[in-house]
């Protein structure tokens, strides 16, 4: 996950190039207040028809309320909200049969059989058709792996064979959109597998996928575009490599002589953030993002080799012209990189560590 | 729970056929002393006995229940997002809730009928108004009774429907229905209260002793259809307005 190296490009998180007409989810100015506490605030999304759209946020970013105001279970407190084209909530009859959901983790009546909640809810949709009712819920639980405990009353269903049944009601009839809220919760490492198979299929076959998430290996995993929360506020929204490029570059040089090498990177306009004592290589360094202009240098008792890290910012001298100075300066150059916050850091950078949960 | 109503009759009628001493009458519920010489009354005093408390708080259970234990499940935004549309899932879960009203009134009608029918001899019956009607006759109005009462509980079943969009937690709802049925009572038996009188729901519930007159007076009938239809209009459009403005976070 850490960056490869590369020259500081500026492939920035403009714009994604779709056109409104081809979006399949898009909201702008969205809030949501309950009472005095925002919950979301002016939250505008651009999911392109096609896309897996990541929608990545710590515990209490708004998610799920962006989530049901998408989906009109609650109405937003102002912005508007287009859903495959309508808007929402007033389009609801129209766009919700075109929509495969789950939201908050799944429910059900837990003394009914899975594949009668399932037939239940399948009986509410008045698009649905009920002849074909039990073949299609068969097959959206054989799909999901539950087709040996689908006569079981849900009350005897682990955490994860009811995320599976959930996923199912997702998938009974065929939908433009999935919007799946935190669908791996609950769910063994060979679930999450085959979740991240089931959803790249059915992006595959041209389904639109929005998935929420807090976990980023998941995100980064099965998503082509993401939007990160933090507070009920956007901080960074595009596909994933213009996210990965979003973060400051930073230039990482192992050498003895750091006084110098310092002064070179000083002159050549970099902000001295960082040095660690290294000895080889650069994972040994904490996983936090690099602030531009803050310094730090520590010297490894080991050996006398010291990891000088410089903050590039944009339209800086690129790697070659940084490694001539030094060399022309009589800087010993052990190693070389130039590294891009993994997104991981980014994330963590956007969103805030600890544990203290936004309220 | 219908069970249970339906234990009622049977209860009575094994208590008066174990106990060999007469019941004077004058004492107990009304027709209790008329039970050993006639089968059909222990489903009449069966009646009786529930219409004040029994029935209601079962009716409270289900119609307390109806939106706010889809809320409690976490199913109601599975249903909306189904898509069932928010009038639709009312009505459907108010005509659930009416049903059960009728089977419950039926429920005690009919055990009462059977476990009579077995302990006691039956015959024609004589009526408030003194006169005799046959055995087939009385067994309808029996079921007549049970339709009156049916459509006294529709008021309570709209109160609960209401009350049921307004908490996730479908036990508050049920007691707070429960609360109102006794609380209307309460307050009928308050002379003070006179002039409020015509308007509790709970108003014309003892109105079906009106069927066992020769003939029949419908009046109690239609005030009492009035009344809930009434009811059922005024809080039917609240739970309305409620549920489709509610935002659904459960």
């Amino acid at each position: 996950m850490t960056g490869a190296a590369a020259t500081a490009g500026s492939a920035n998180a403009a714009a994604s190039t779709a056109h409104t007409g081809e979006l399949a989810i898009e909201t702008s100015g969205l809030s949501k207040s309950f009472g005095r506490r925002h919950a979301v605030t002016d939250l505008d999304l651009a999911v392109p028809h096609g896309s897996v759209f990541g929608f990545l946020g710590p515990n209490g970013s708004g998610k799920t309320t962006t989530i049901r105001m998408l989906l009109g279970l609650a109405s937003p407190s102002s912005g508007t909200i287009n859903v495959l084209g309508r808007p929402m909530p007033t389009a609801a009859k129209d766009v919700l049969p075109r929509v495969g959901a789950l939201v908050e983790g799944p429910a059900f009546y837990p003394f009914l059989s899975g594949r009668a909640n399932l037939l239940r809810l399948d009986a509410a949709n008045p698009r649905a058709d009920a002849e074909d009712r039990r073949r299609r819920v068969d097959r959206a639980l054989e799909t999901v792996g539950l087709a040996q405990a689908a006569g079981l009353a849900v009350h005897a269903y682990s955490l994860g064979m009811k995320q599976r049944l959930g996923i199912a009601n997702a998938l009974a009839t065929d939908h433009e959109l999935l919007v799946l809220d935190e669908p791996t919760n609950g769910l063994d490492p060979q679930g999450t597998r085959e979740v991240r198979h089931l959803i790249a299929s059915m992006a595959g076959a041209g389904t639109t996928v929005f998935i929420s998430s807090h976990l980023l290996s998941e995100i980064e995993q099965m998503c082509t575009h993401a939007a990160v929360m933090s507070n009920g506020r956007r901080v960074a929204h595009g596909t994933l490599e213009e996210l990965r490029a979003d973060g400051t570059a930073s230039a990482v040089l192992h050498t003895p002589d750091e006084q110098a090498a310092r002064a070179v990177l000083a002159r050549m306009g970099l902000g001295l953030v960082e040095a660690a004592a290294g000895t080889s290589t650069s994972t040994e360094r904490g996983a936090a993002v690099v602030p531009e202009g803050g310094a730090a240098v520590e010297a490894s008792p080991a050996t006398d080799t010291v990891v000088v890290r410089g903050a590039m910012p944009e339209g800086a001298a690129t790697a070659e012209e940084i490694v001539a100075e030094l060399v022309a300066a009589g800087v010993r150059v052990r190693g070389f990189a130039i590294e891009r916050p993994s997104l991981e850091e980014r994330f963590v950078a956007l969103t805030g560590e600890g544990f203290d949960l936004a309220h | 729970m219908l069970a249970a109503l339906g234990a009622v009759p049977v209860l009575i009628a094994v208590a008066v056929r174990l106990t060999s001493s007469e019941v004077p009458a004058g004492h107990g519920p009304q027709f209790l002393d008329q039970v050993a010489g006639n089968g059909l009354f222990v489903a009449i005093v069966g009646m009786f006995m529930c219409i004040p408390l029994f029935l209601p708080l079962t009716v409270a259970v289900v119609s307390g229940d109806t939106i706010a234990g889809e809320a409690g499940h976490g199913t109601l935004r599975y249903l909306l997002l189904a898509p069932a549309s928010r009038a639709h899932l009312l009505l459907v879960k108010y005509l659930g809730a009416l049903a059960f009203c009728l089977a419950a009134a039926l429920t005690v009608a009919i055990g009462g009928l059977l476990i009579g029918a077995a302990l006691f001899p039956v015959g024609p019956v004589t009526l408030l108004s003194g006169d005799t009607i046959a055995l087939g006759a009385a067994v309808l109005r029996i079921v007549l009774i049970a339709g009156y009462v049916a459509l006294s509980l529709c008021g309570l079943a709209a109160v609960g429907l209401f009350i049921s969009t307004l908490t996730d937690v479908p036990v508050g709802a049920m007691a707070a229905t429960a609360v109102l049925s006794v609380a209307a009572q309460i307050l009928g038996q308050l002379p003070q209260l006179d002039w409020l009188h015509p308007w509790l729901f709970t108003h014309e519930w003892f109105g079906f002793a009106d069927l066992l007159r020769e003939p029949i007076l419908w009046g109690s009938f239609g005030r009492n259809a009035l009344l809930q239809g009434g009811y059922v209009l005024v809080f039917g459009a609240l739970a309305y307005g409620r549920l489709s403005t509610k935002d659904i976070l459960s």
